[in-house]
Parts: C-alpha cells; sequence; structure tokens
C-alpha cells in the first residue's frame, strides 16, 4: 500500500487497536440484545454501563447516568438543542456563534426559519469571542446557549468555563459542542457548570457511527430519537453495542493518552508550524497562537488555492484538508475564517494539518520535506505568485 | 472529494504552458483572488494569417481550474483567431474527458479568458470592462446576467444549481437566486414563445381529446372572443366532436350577414392555426 502520513485526525481518527479488539466480540458471538429477558442478551447491558462509566470518567461527569449514547456528533447536538427548546416552548430565542460546526448551525438556520430568533456571536481575526457581546445578547426569551469547545478548523478554544457560569448566572441552558476537545484537553465537568456536552466516538480512536451525549443531572430533557426505553427513555433505538463498548475502551485510552496529547503530539504540531513558517515565505496560522487544541494548526498559503494544495500533497500520501471553496463543496470558504475576517489572498490557500498520538516524527519531516516544493510550484502557476499584485 | 477524469488529474500534475508569453500579442485576463479563480492567458500571434503560435497561461484556482487553462492553451495552438473564437466551455470540458458538474465553471473561465484575449487581439483592452447594459446580477462573484444568459442558452441550463455549477452565481451568499430565478424563467419563456411561432413548423405533436379541447378553449379565449366582443359579439364553446367544433354565435353576431364568413374564415382559421388544421367549425342554433 501506498506510504500515508495521516494527518487529517479532526476529520477522523484511526480506530485504535484496543478499540477494536474490545468490540470484536460483540459483532460475533456477543450478538444479544440488552433489553431481552434471557441471559444471553441480558448481559450485554453489563458491558455498555461498563462503557457509560468510562466515558463519564474521561469527562469528570458526577454520575455515570448523565451520559447518553447516540450514533454521532450530530445527533447528540440536534437532541441538546431540540431537548432543551422542547423543555422551553415559551422562550424562542437561542445565542450560538458564527463559527460552530454545521451539525449546530444549520439547526439553529432550520430553527430561525421556523420562527425562532437566533444570535449568531462573530469572532476576531484571532477567532476569538468577545463575551461582553454574549452577555448583551441574553434577553428574557433566550431559551439555549449553544457554543463549541474547540473549533473544529482553526483548533482555537473558548472559553467554556466563562460561558457556563454567565449562563448558570442567568439560569440559562448551556449546551456545547466538545466533539474537538473531548481526549484533546482535560474536562472536568465536576467542576465546569455546563449542561450539554455532545462528543463523537471517531474522533478519539472510537468508530463512526456512535456518540454521546452529557446531560447534567437537573437538566430538563426530553428525547430526540422517540422509541423504546433504551438509555432510560432518552434515546431510543436499540443501542450499537459494539460502537458504545469502542467508545468506552477509547474514552479510557484518552485519558491515558492526554498528557502525551499535550506534550509529545503538541511538539510536533509546533515543529511542523514553526517550520512550514521558516521556511515558505507568505504564510500565516490563522487562530489564536496559544488559545488552541495541541494537535491542529490551520496555516494560509498565500495566493494560491487549497484544493490544488492538498491534491498535490496526496500524490505522496499526506492526508489533509483545506477550508477553500473549492474543498467543502460549495463556491465559498470556510465560513470559520471568513468569519474572522483572515485576508482573501490567504483564505482559498489554507490548510489544516490536526495531528494524533499516531503521528510520529517521521511523518512531520516528511512534510516539511514534501511541503515547500509544492506551494512554490503552485505560486509559478499562480498569476499571483511572483509579485503577489496585479 | 472530487472525482477527476485521468485527463484532469493528468492536467494538473504535468500541466503544459504554465507562464507567461514576453510582450504577448494578446492578453485575456479573467477571475479574481476572492472569487477564488482567476486565468491569465496570453498568445502569441503571426499577424500576418492570425495563427496562435504560442499560448501560455497563469492560473489561480483548484486542479479543474488548472486543467482547464492547460487544455485550452493545447487546443488553440496552431489554429488562427477565427476557429479559436469558434471554442466553447464544452469543447474544453469534453477535451478534459469531462468535469464535475460543481466545476463546470472552470471551463466557462478557460473560454472568457480566451474571449478576452481575442477581443484584445483586436484591440480591446486586457481586462474586460463591464458593458453598461449589463447588469451584476451576483455580487459575491461578480456575474453579470449576461453571462448568466449566456450559459443558460449555451449550455441548456434549467435549474438556479446548474447556474452555480455553471457561473457560480448564486454560490455565495445566495441572495440572487431569485434573481437567477427570474432570469432562467424569462429565458425560457422566450424559447417557448419562439418554438410557438417557429418560421418552419415542427411536426405537431397528436393531442389527446382533453389536451385538443382545452387548446381550442384557450384559443376561443384569447384569439377569437376578443375580436368578436369588439364588434358587440361572442362565441360559446358547445361541443368538441373529434375535429368537428360546435359553436353557438352570441350577442350581435346574431342575425348577423356575415356569419358565415366569421365563423369559416375568421374563428375556423384560428382554430386550424393554433390547434389543428383539420378543424371544422359548425354553427349550433337552438
Amino acid at each position: 500500500m501506498k506510504k500515508v502520513v495521516y494527518v487529517d485526525n479532526n476529520a477522523t481518527t484511526k480506530v485504535a487497536d484496543e478499540v477494536f479488539e474490545a468490540m470484536k466480540p460483540f459483532l460475533t458471538e456477543e450478538y444479544g440484545n440488552p433489553s431481552s429477558m434471557h441471559t444471553f442478551g441480558g448481559k450485554i447491558a453489563k458491558y455498555i454501563e461498563e462503557a457509560r462509566e468510562k466515558v463519564a470518567e474521561l469527562l469528570g461527569a458526577e454520575d455515570p447516568k448523565e451520559i447518553i449514547f447516540t450514533s454521532c456528533g450530530t445527533e447528540s447536538d440536534n437532541t441538546a438543542i431540540m431537548s432543551t427548546l422542547r423543555a422551553y416552548p415559551e422562550k424562542r430565542h437561542i445565542i450560538t456563534t458564527k463559527v460552530e460546526h454545521s451539525a449546530v448551525l444549520n439547526v439553529c438556520k432550520y430553527l430561525e426559519s421556523i420562527g425562532y430568533r437566533v444570535t449568531y456571536l462573530g469572532v476576531d481575526s484571532q477567532g476569538l469571542l468577545d463575551l461582553n457581546e454574549l452577555k448583551s445578547a441574553i434577553d428574557k426569551d433566550t431559551a439555549l446557549i449553544t457554543v463549541m469547545y474547540a473549533n473544529n478548523e482553526t483548533g482555537v478554544i473558548f472559553p467554556i468555563e466563562e460561558i457556563a457560569e454567565i449562563a448558570r448566572q442567568r439560569g440559562i441552558v448551556f449546551h456545547t459542542d466538545a466533539v474537538q476537545a473531548v481526549g484533546k484537553i482535560p474536562i472536568k465537568l465536576t467542576s465546569l457548570p455546563v449542561d450539554l456536552l455532545s462528543l463523537s466516538g471517531h474522533k478519539l480512536h472510537a468508530p463512526k457511527g456512535v456518540g454521546a451525549l452529557y446531560i447534567r443531572k437537573g437538566t430538563r430533557f426530553s428525547p430526540f430519537m422517540i422509541g423504546g426505553h433504551q438509555e432510560q427513555g432518552r434515546r431510543g433505538g436499540t443501542e450499537n453495542v459494539a460502537g458504545i463498548v469502542g467508545l468506552g475502551v477509547a474514552c479510557q485510552l484518552a485519558k491515558k493518552f492526554i498528557e502525551e496529547e499535550n506534550t509529545r503530539v503538541r511538539s510536533l504540531r509546533d515543529k511542523l508550524e514553526k517550520a512550514i513558517l521558516e521556511k515558505i515565505p507568505n504564510t500565516r496560522i490563522n487562530g489564536h497562537p496559544q488559545l488552541r487544541l495541541p494537535n491542529t494548526t490551520n496555516i494560509g498559503f498565500e495566493f494560491i488555492e487549497g484544493e490544488a494544495i492538498l491534491l498535490m500533497l496526496d500524490e505522496f500520501g499526506i492526508a489533509a484538508s483545506s477550508g477553500s471553496a473549492c474543498t467543502s463543496g460549495s463556491l465559498t470558504p470556510s465560513h470559520v475564517l471568513r468569519a474572522m475576517g483572515v485576508p482573501f489572498t490567504f483564505v482559498q490557500g489554507s490548510i489544516r494539518f490536526s495531528l494524533s498520538r499516531y503521528n510520529t516524527e517521521e511523518d512531520i519531516d516528511y512534510i516539511i520535506d514534501k511541503l515547500p516544493p509544492i506551494i512554490s510550484r503552485l505560486r509559478e502557476i499562480s498569476p499571483y505568485g511572483k509579485t503577489g499584485q496585479r | 472529494m472530487w472525482f477527476y477524469s485521468e485527463k484532469v488529474k493528468e492536467l494538473f500534475k504535468n500541466p503544459k504552458n504554465v507562464g507567461e508569453i514576453e510582450n504577448p500579442d494578446a492578453v485575456g485576463e479573467v477571475g479574481n483572488i476572492i472569487c477564488g479563480d482567476a486565468l491569465r492567458l496570453t498568445l502569441r500571434i503571426d499577424k500576418k494569417t492570425d495563427k496562435i503560435l504560442d499560448a501560455k497561461f497563469q492560473t489561480f484556482g483548484c486542479a479543474s481550474a488548472i486543467a482547464s487553462s492547460s487544455a485550452l492553451t493545447e487546443m488553440i495552438k496552431g489554429l488562427t483567431i477565427d476557429e479559436a473564437a469558434k471554442i466553447t466551455n464544452k469543447d474544453i470540458a469534453e477535451y478534459l474527458g469531462g468535469l464535475p458538474e460543481e466545476k463546470m465553471h472552470c471551463s466557462v473561465m478557460g473560454m472568457e479568458a480566451l474571449e478576452a484575449a481575442i477581443a484584445n487581439y483586436r484591440g480591446a483592452p486586457i481586462k474586460k470592462e463591464t458593458v453598461g447594459e449589463e447588469k451584476i446580477v451576483c455580487k459575491c462573484f461578480s456575474v453579470t446576467d449576461k453571462k448568466i444568459i449566456r450559459a443558460i442558452k449555451e449550455n441548456n441550463l434549467k435549474t438556479v444549481e446548474e447556474v452555480t455549477n455553471y457561473t457560480k452565481a448564486g454560490g455565495g451568499c445566495g441572495k440572487c437566486k431569485p434573481e437567477i430565478e427570474k432570469l432562467l424563467k424569462e429565458f425560457w419563456e422566450k424559447e417557448a414563445t419562439k418554438g410557438a411561432y417557429p418560421k418552419e413548423a415542427p411536426p405537431k405533436k397528436k393531442l389527446t381529446n382533453l389536451q385538443r379541447i382545452s387548446l381550442i378553449q384557450e384559443t376561443l379565449e384569447r384569439e377569437i372572443r376578443p375580436q368578436l366582443k369588439k364588434d358587440g359579439g361572442d362565441i360559446e364553446l358547445v361541443d368538441v366532436e373529434v375535429n368537428k367544433v360546435y359553436v353557438r354565435l352570441l350577442g350581435s353576431c346574431l342575425g348577423c350577414p356575415a356569419t358565415g364568413l366569421t365563423l369559416k374564415s375568421f374563428v375556423e382559421s384560428k382554430l386550424k392555426e393554433f390547434v389543428d388544421e383539420d378543424i371544422i367549425v359548425e354553427e349550433v342554433k337552438e
């Protein structure tokens, strides 16, 4: 097989070997339904509860019962938002940000179309929020504040503790889409007054098709997936047993490796970033240099287009992603970079490298070796490449 | 991920004719960095024969934009200006073994750069200036109504989404989508009327009874009754039996000595024109 250097871990991650091993029995001989009365099925419930404990432990949640399993991050986000709105039917206002993932953003747009009022908070050039803007957006009608923990494109981390505190003081439900943060930075929900928190399995080395939603005790909740009594009546549908068990093990591993994520992985990211900025002129980091996930860097290459960069990297087996228009399937570049006001000469040529604990020093050296000639080649082709102006 | 043809991949990886001709005989520039793609085409032309001796390009854009530009330069080398002027975006896409629908605008950009270069050779300034009569419909990508209508016409586009794929118009904030919809509607309505009064009548489709009857009613309402009413008369459809149309004349038509003439040379001939050559009109009297 062709060499692959995978640095697109904010898109999805490799399933950890330990995770796969733990899942196997539930895809083969242990196929029982945990809701069954017989022992063959019923005994499976125990493994689900073990997984729940592991998720709760990674999040620092007080009680495993505060966790429900879902099918993905998007379902968790949808559940959190819809459940809260149903719980407060008289309130018709939502506060979110312009840089949310589409799992939140498009739900908000839909809600606007059916009569809700939505405030989209802006960000500054480093991708940071203005908390005064948040405070002044709150009114009597506000049902929910939903702000992502860390941004998927830039890795910028929002001050969730402060936002949660603002929401708590005003008695407003606060949800955070923590899909990118869980497993990358420590989270301790016993001391962080978040009411609802979404996470996704495949972003932390569990498989695709499983996610979880944290629901703080005392938070009004009504199910999004209506069906059977599973998950204490909070999420209908037969459990994805193997996926849930895998997510549990993945959370256990994430807890074990979180230190490494913030030391070794961070230093690899820093090395890559530093080398690119040094070797390639007319480049910039998109996002706050410090308040960022340890694994993510988003770099803008001026005067060239991201899809072309990605395809050339792909020739060398390097898998990254871009916020350029051409890669998004739409014609406009990333809403996150636009909200940050990234200069238009850079925005189309922005590339995200997102690492994981499986990346090595060799991977980084390989990218540092291959990238500069690609950039200069594309700048040769570009009419803006030489002079920068025309 | 896009599914590019082998030809697109090849021309992206190893583009031909990259660069700039020094002291070119013609320059064509389209797009800009804000739009996400831009192309600068320079040509060397033999002024005696109008033959394109060399063509080079510089492109800011994705793989298909680079491949389209490279294809264009390959296609036009050796052609005369008049021959090159006939190249359309479809030809470029065909040369590339097809482009994803969403990427058709890359081939349109190639065609536009070529047109701009030809215009430049014939004396126009390098940057295509917007003609006074054109109107910018899509502000995000600066797409004019003229460009949209042309894309609709040349590529037989029917939906806003298709227009976006070919011109990028509507792909930004999306506010101009109703306007694109309007342009589409206007264009196709105009085309439809052209079809209704063709110079050479196309073979008429056989009508079902229901279609025939409603077409007769429509024609009566639109073409016949207004005329009769002018003279204080009126007409009523009584029945239709294959090609026989039974009508009753009303108002001042009753007892008018010209009734026979009215029926045959006006009513029947209108129905023959708009519905069916074989129609015979019969008057019903109480």
